[in-house]
């Protein structure tokens, strides 16, 4: 009986250790572990894919400015939210965000859904310079990112560890077949890590994102992601109550 | 006989990797307070980006975080830990060269974080920016400390071991559970930064604020718990008020903290369940600070004549009225209803600083106040300085939790704001000119801040000089008498 009295913690490490451990570990057990089961976490919707090598790169751009700091990608369910940047964002959209960029603050506008929004010429002058296209902004410049080239040359690398992480990425004949399936043969090719680099060319070529197709630069990959997100479901293929019976 | 008296003391306790730690809380202090300065003017004033990589405000703002979260509050619990633990077990802290490797690891992953933010290096998850190799030091230099301290704690003279010590044990330990989970991730190679996490989306973002509340909830409250529920009684000279409520005050801490962090993340994507339990335990979670605060404010009761008396005093019971204001307003924020207002806005970051600067840098403050005289066996240099400290602390303060409610919820509310015909009222950029007054304010308020702390520098800077000439004025004493 003596031992269940609280003195029992307070006399022996070992005890208080493990009490602590026990306790602290229920929360996260509890809220973390189920959104992995219960399937009904992300809704089941057309056209969300991985991103290619050139968005990749972008997103990879993005992450190392620090981008997520001052903008969410996450749209909420409100009337402002919903006139000012469209559909409020789905779980299905972050899938493959790894790691997800939903953020935390808006000292800038959401950009969920940014892609398509502004012309790419619009992107390259608001980055080399947002007060020449909003006076009042305070955002920082990024010019450098017209000036440095941009180096792909360990994006299989960059690839293979999203494919370890999940990401459907192919290497193999039937994991390309899966992606065919799955996908479609034209979303299915970009996402074969073995043609990446012919991939990543001839999306900045065909995209021409930075305005001067003679170099592949940051801005190239930068403005190819932007302008994807929040691109990817059609969402005139569903009804509100559809996605409403997920949350 | 003082001299004979110091060298026992010195013998009996490991002074000097306190010392280490106490300095370097200072040095991190003074650097990651005036980043957090100069980033804030940045928004007021976009042109100090200067267009150079390494100084945007998306680059510079994990330096912030990590300078003042790691190095300065880290540093400064590694400190207060390895006294208290040393104290109250009346024992010499275990294995010398391991303690030094925590303070080593420590300072090096610290440093090495904010010069790799600077480069482009950055996990991008906040408060967990470092990238995998930086994680991995962390976590070997986090296994050491809890080894130093366990070891330490088997060492003890005295049956209990002593409250402080289990939120300082409980910090370390959920500090070891986020930082593992929260930054699984693949390297894109084994020689180079970059890497990918394990998860993604929803579930990646839960993990990320369960981490991000609970970094909160066990870095930034627990272990600084622990430090009043040592240096509050010490400095009143009194118990604490209440032993009861410090057994009632550090379960229910521990268990219901672990819940909360999905608060972060209401309306968005995130299943609304688990949302909203997040937000009823944040609700709960009052009652056990509360309890926390009122057993640190009554410690004094009795005793209240100190607060004219003494200025460390008067940090301590400052720290606990802005630890009770923060952790009010918390489940404040964390309705859904009010968080669809403040979320994404300048209050969440008014509430943060209301937290960091009120709460941890104030008991820290007055911690390190009282524990650094007695690491050199001397006194403070000036009494007069603390207080003058004390002033440009909190009046910084008061600045800087205004100006950010004023940004913050004025921002809320005009984003939400219709014309009458159903039109948005206000474009999003109307809202950031808004903001330029609020931020110029907050920069205001954290130059305040980052002033005191630098009186305190100078202060502790003299305390110990004074203390070296003490000392050699004792041992020129006693080498004339031939002793």
């Amino acid at each position: 009986m003596s031992f269940f009295r609280h003195e029992t913690l307070e006399i022996n490490a070992g005890w208080l250790i493990a009490a602590t451990m026990l306790v602290i570990s229920i929360g996260g057990l509890v809220e973390i572990v189920p959104l992995f089961y219960i399937e009904s976490t992300i809704e089941d919707v057309d056209g969300v894919r991985p991103y290619t090598p050139l968005e990749l790169r972008g997103r990879d751009i993005y992450q190392r400015e620090g981008c997520y700091l001052c903008h969410s990608q996450m749209i909420r369910p409100f009337r402002d939210e919903m006139l000012r940047y469209g559909h409020y964002s789905l779980a299905a959209e972050s899938q493959y965000d790894h790691p997800f960029q939903w953020g935390s603050k808006r000292t800038g506008p959401d950009l969920a859904r940014v892609g398509g929004k502004y012309s790419n010429e619009w992107h390259v002058a608001h980055l080399v310079d947002p007060r020449d296209v909003v006076p009042e902004s305070i955002m920082p410049a990024y010019p450098w990112l017209l000036e440095n080239e941009l180096r792909y040359a360990d994006i299989e690398e960059r690839m293979r560890a999203l494919k370890k992480t999940g990401v459907p990425y192919s290497e193999t004949q039937a994991e390309y077949e899966a992606n065919v399936k799955r996908f479609g043969r034209e979303v299915a090719d970009r996402l074969n890590i073995l043609k990446a680099r012919d991939n990543l060319l001839a999306q900045a070529e065909e995209g021409n994102y930075d305005g001067d197709p003679s170099r592949l630069t940051e801005m190239d990959a930068l403005v190819a992601y932007l302008q994807v997100l929040g691109t990817m479901v059609d969402f005139s293929k569903y009804s509100e109550d559809y996605f409403a019976s997920f949350r | 006989m003082a001299h004979a008296a110091h060298v026992t003391a010195t013998e009996q306790y490991n002074y000097e990797i306190i010392r280490k730690f106490a300095i370097m809380a200072l040095v991190w202090g003074v650097l990651g307070m005036g980043v957090g300065v100069y980033i804030a003017s940045e928004l007021a004033w976009p042109f100090l980006n200067f267009e150079i990589p390494q100084i945007t405000f998306g680059r510079l703002r994990p330096v912030h975080t990590t300078l003042v979260i790691f190095g300065f509050g880290g540093s400064a619990l590694f400190a207060t830990s390895y006294y208290v633990v040393q104290r109250t077990s009346q024992a010499r802290l275990w294995n010398d060269s391991l303690a030094s490797f925590t303070f080593w690891g420590w300072q090096i992953a610290v440093a090495a974080g904010a010069i790799s933010y600077m480069m482009g290096y950055t996990q991008s998850r906040e408060y967990a920016e470092f990238e995998w190799p930086i994680d991995l030091l962390i976590t070997v230099t986090w296994v050491a400390y809890f080894l130093v301290y366990v070891g330490t704690l088997r060492r003890r003279s005295q049956p209990h071991i002593y409250v402080a010590n289990w939120f300082y044990i409980a910090f370390i330990l959920a500090t070891a559970i986020l930082h593992i989970f929260n930054n699984l991730a693949i390297p894109v190679s084994l020689f180079g930064m970059k890497s990918y996490s394990l998860f993604s989306g929803v579930q990646d973002a839960m993990t990320q604020w369960w981490y991000g509340h609970n970094a909160v909830g066990f870095f930034l409250t627990a272990a600084f718990l622990g430090m009043m529920y040592y240096f509050v009684p010490k400095q009143a000279g009194r118990p604490v008020y209440s032993y009861r409520l410090s057994i009632v005050h550090f379960w229910a801490l521990s268990f219901l903290y672990m819940w909360v962090g999905a608060h972060h993340l209401h309306w968005t994507a995130l299943p609304d369940w688990t949302s909203t339990l997040a937000a009823t335990f944040s609700v709960m979670l009052l009652l056990p600070s509360w309890g926390g605060m009122i057993n640190g404010i009554m410690t004094l009761s009795g005793a209240w004549e100190k607060l004219r008396t003494d200025p460390i005093m008067l940090f301590m019971i400052t720290a606990l009225s802005f630890y009770g204001m923060s952790t009010f307003e918390g489940p404040l924020m964390s309705l859904k209803s009010v968080n669809a207002l403040s979320h994404y806005t300048d209050w969440t970051i008014g509430h943060v600083h209301s937290g960091a600067l009120g709460w941890v840098a104030l008991i820290s403050f007055g911690s390190l106040y009282h524990m650094i005289p007695r690491l050199y066996d001397t006194k403070l240099y000036s009494q007069r300085l603390v207080y003058v400290h004390f002033f440009l602390a909190t009046i910084g303060i008061v600045l800087y939790i205004t100006a950010m409610w004023v940004a913050g919820i004025g921002q809320g509310l005009m984003l939400r704001a219709f014309d009458e015909y159903g039109a948005l009222a206000y474009t999003f950029i109307e809202s950031v000119m808004f903001l330029h007054k609020p931020y110029v304010v907050r920069a205001l308020g954290g130059a305040f801040f980052v002033a005191g702390v630098i009186v305190m520098a100078f202060n502790i800077f003299m305390t110990i000089r004074q203390a070296k000439a003490e000392q050699a004025a004792l041992e020129a004493k006693l080498a004339a008498r031939g002793v």
